[in-house]
């Protein structure tokens, strides 16, 4: 058994690495917006999807209209940038129309308005989706296909080799650039700061002079322009989409952000790609070590026991600083 | 007109005559009416109108039992369309009891649950396993499917595992604040879709994605329930059931406990209100009325899999009671049955009536956006906008008036009755 184990052990820590840079991307988008409004931003994974959508349909765009036929690059790097920008659009948006005015209101009224947008977005991509091809699940064009394979067997033998496509390596360079930019920003940029303040004590932020809403509309542009742009990326990687990818990855992602700790950027990158290998583990292994008993079918189970697991034993997370809650 | 409206507000005469006239007019023209879809609807808007009469709170019932029992199972066997007619009745039944579970979980107690369904598919599987041969695989003896006679006894078991799992879930959970526990329901759902859906192996205990089929149906001193309108007064019952529950908890201890947690859990703590037990309590009331629907709903379906309980169908419960108005009652049981009716009466009417329109090329509607695949959009719209414009719902939820009075009354009728049993000196009273 451990021999088989080590055996994919490469091949898990590929494609657990890639699907961890996605998680991690998206739950950035989820822990930025509950940092700033101690909201869990249901529609979040909608939006992933929506970019999905997006940078599919400018790519077959492209192709129907013959532009960048050698240049694949360019249109890569052009479909990234339209997804973002829809996606970034699209936040502020449906901050503006959903979430604002229930900024005083309960919790449990701005998370049901929440949930309600997430319905709607999945239903608005699908007749989109299903009006234009007669389909919602679509399968697109992916640029940089083609395969490698890293000799890891010949480290040692009691690896198999992996594989991975040219699009792994960009799905995880374009997300390690996009999350150690948005480090940088909020670390560095005056936008940054304003944003950390804004986050620590809205009210006292607002008094030195910091426009709260423009900062949470800032917030949503780029929490939800990093959600579309790994819309992008996934579907490049996955080639299929449909419109209810967004829910459960975002239901992930969540899970990957409370493990780094909710609100903290580092965290949420740190808990994304501990998610995505521990899946990926849990997908390959699973039925060997249970003897076949429970299969890989079991892997979303098995994030989720984690979630739970960890709001349990330790809900501030795993880089994240406990609050105490004031009275 | 003005001064006849302010005549038939004032007079109950007047009322009670224009709403025999309702009901008789909409019943007559359901009896008589092959098919008539909107006949039937204004029948049971005459349920809503009787919420706003000003009959006394008795006479109201009783009327609503008078036409719930006789007058609209007997208006409707007039036609052809009988069982759809109670089908529809019947679902409305389910999933006005479903909403009033999860109405004192989330209108009650504050808990947003997002994984609510799970509590149903735990009932309707608890029926399922046993009143089919699915049993015998792990229970020796053949002595599977047990007899259609023992679903009434499994009602209450059903109610029971699902009230057991909510406090399974809630044991956990109960660390956990607000918005994390609406992650963390979401997850449970799923989890139990998931494992449901997968249960074969080692044992088969789920029939995995096949589903168990050929459930035996109810049986009282040996008549079958089998058509909708025989299940139609077993969902009556046990409706009655949970709405007397309901009221009852209501305004008890425990639910002004409940209510206390939902307005400030930290000052509900400090008034001496123990967390972990009215929000176990709370769990465990709201799940155990959805397993009792879901043992209804194998009984009535003779089919179970896992494609029931997905997440659209807790969202679809949750869309109920938000539209109806948290914690109110009244307002549960409208949005309840408007969502209802417009899910599976409304929606599929005007589906079917745009495929005719477009056979005849009238208009052309394409498939994608038929109504019939419409439900996420809609319920999305229903929540986003009633969360922007109108949080208390259709009917808000009030707290009952308590009459100064009468408490003063009853206080010092108390104080009295312990000093005279402890006598002049006993100083000290509870």
């Amino acid at each position: 058994m451990v021999s088989s184990i080590l055996h994919s052990l490469p091949q898990v820590l590929v494609d657990g690495l890639t699907l961890g840079a996605v998680y991690a991307v998206v739950a950035l988008g989820y822990t930025m917006v509950y940092g700033i409004l101690e909201l869990i931003n249901f529609a979040h994974g909608e939006i992933f999807m929506t970019g999905a959508y997006v940078g599919t349909a400018v790519l077959f765009g492209f192709h129907a209209l013959g532009w960048f036929e050698g240049a694949g690059w360019i249109a890569y790097m052009l479909i990234l940038a339209a997804a973002m920008l829809f996606t970034g659009l699209l936040g502020v948006g449906i901050e503006r129309v959903a979430y604002r005015p229930l900024r005083k209101a309960p919790k449990l009224i701005s998370l049901i308005s929440a949930i309600g947008v997430s319905f709607l977005l999945q239903d608005f991509v699908r007749f989109i989706a299903e009006l234009r091809t007669g389909n919602y699940i679509v399968t697109g064009i992916t640029l940089y296909n083609d395969n490698h394979k890293i000799a890891t067997s010949s480290v040692s033998g009691v690896f198999g080799d992996a594989f991975l496509k040219t699009n792994t390596i960009i799905v995880f360079i374009v997300a390690v650039l996009m999350m150690v930019g948005l480090d940088m920003f909020s670390k560095r940029s005056k936008w940054g700061v304003a944003m950390r303040a804004v986050a620590q004590d809205r009210e006292t932020a607002s008094l030195m002079s910091i426009n709260v809403n423009k900062v949470i509309a800032l917030t949503f542009f780029i929490g939800s322009a990093l959600g579309g742009a790994t819309g992008v990326l996934f579907a490049q990687q996955y080639a299929t989409i449909d419109p209810f990818i967004g829910y459960i990855l975002g239901l992930k992602a969540f899970t990957a952000a409370v493990l780094g700790g909710i609100g903290n950027i580092r965290g949420a990158m740190f808990g994304g790609l501990l998610i995505g290998l521990l899946e990926m583990f849990a997908a390959a292994n699973l039925g060997l070590i249970t003897h076949g008993n429970f299969g890989a079918e079991y892997k979303d189970v098995f994030t989720f026991l984690i979630l739970i697991l960890v709001l349990i034993f330790k809900p501030q997370g795993l880089l994240g600083k406990a609050v105490k809650e004031k009275v | 007109m003005k001064k006849w409206m302010e005549h038939v507000k004032s007079s109950l005469w007047a009322q009670a005559s224009l709403y025999t006239l309702f009901v008789l007019a909409t019943s007559l023209s359901v009896y008589l009416m092959d098919k008539s879809a909107i006949a039937f609807l204004l029948l049971l808007a005459s349920l809503l109108l009787l919420y706003y009469t000003s009959f006394p709170v008795k006479l109201k019932w009783a009327a609503a039992g008078l036409l719930l029992v006789i007058v609209i199972p007997f208006a409707t066997s007039g036609g052809p369309s009988h069982e759809s007619y109670m089908e529809v009745a019947t679902q409305c039944g389910i999933y006005i009891a479903m909403a009033l579970g999860l109405n004192i979980v989330v209108g009650f107690a504050g808990l947003l649950d997002l994984g609510f369904v799970a509590f149903f598919a735990i009932g309707a599987y608890t029926y399922a396993i046993f009143a089919t041969p699915q049993a015998n695989n792990f229970i020796s003896g053949h002595l599977f499917p047990v007899s259609g006679s023992t679903f009434w006894l499994f009602i209450f078991i059903g109610g029971f595992i699902a009230a057991l799992f909510g406090i399974l879930l809630g044991l956990p959970v109960l660390r956990v604040k607000g918005d994390y526990l609406a992650i963390v329901t979401l997850g449970f759902g799923e989890i139990i879709r998931i494992i449901f859906n997968n249960l074969e192996k080692p044992v088969n205990i789920t029939n995995g994605a096949m589903g168990l089929s050929s459930i035996k149906p109810p049986d009282l001193f040996g008549m079958d329930f089998i058509f909708p309108h025989q299940i139609y007064f077993i969902v009556l019952a046990i409706l009655l059931l949970v709405l007397f529950g309901v009221r009852r908890l209501e305004h008890s201890r425990l639910g002004r406990s409940w209510k206390a947690i939902r307005d400030n859990e930290i000052a509900a703590q400090a008034m001496g209100v123990p967390l972990t037990l009215t929000k176990l309590s709370a769990f465990a009331v709201g799940a155990s009325f959805s397993g009792m629907m879901g043992v209804v709903f194998a009984a009535k379906q003779t089919y179970v899999d896992p494609t029931s309980f997905t997440l659209l169908e807790s969202i679809t419960i949750l869309a109920m009671v938000i539209l109806g108005g948290m914690g109110s009652v009244p307002g549960v049981i409208l949005g309840a049955s408007l969502v209802t009716l417009l899910n599976i009466q409304v929606l599929t009417d005007v589906t079917q009536w745009l495929n005719e329109l477009t056979a005849q090329g009238v208009i052309n509607v394409p498939s994608a956006l038929s109504p019939a695949k419409m439900q996420r959009f809609i319920f999305g719209a229903i929540l986003v906008l009633i969360a922007v414009f109108r949080p208390y719902g259709l009917i808000a939820s009030r707290n009952r008036k308590e009459d100064v009075e009468k408490l003063k009354e009853r206080r010092s009728s108390a104080a009295i009755s312990v000093n005279s049993t402890n006598g002049p000196s006993g100083g000290v009273t509870p």
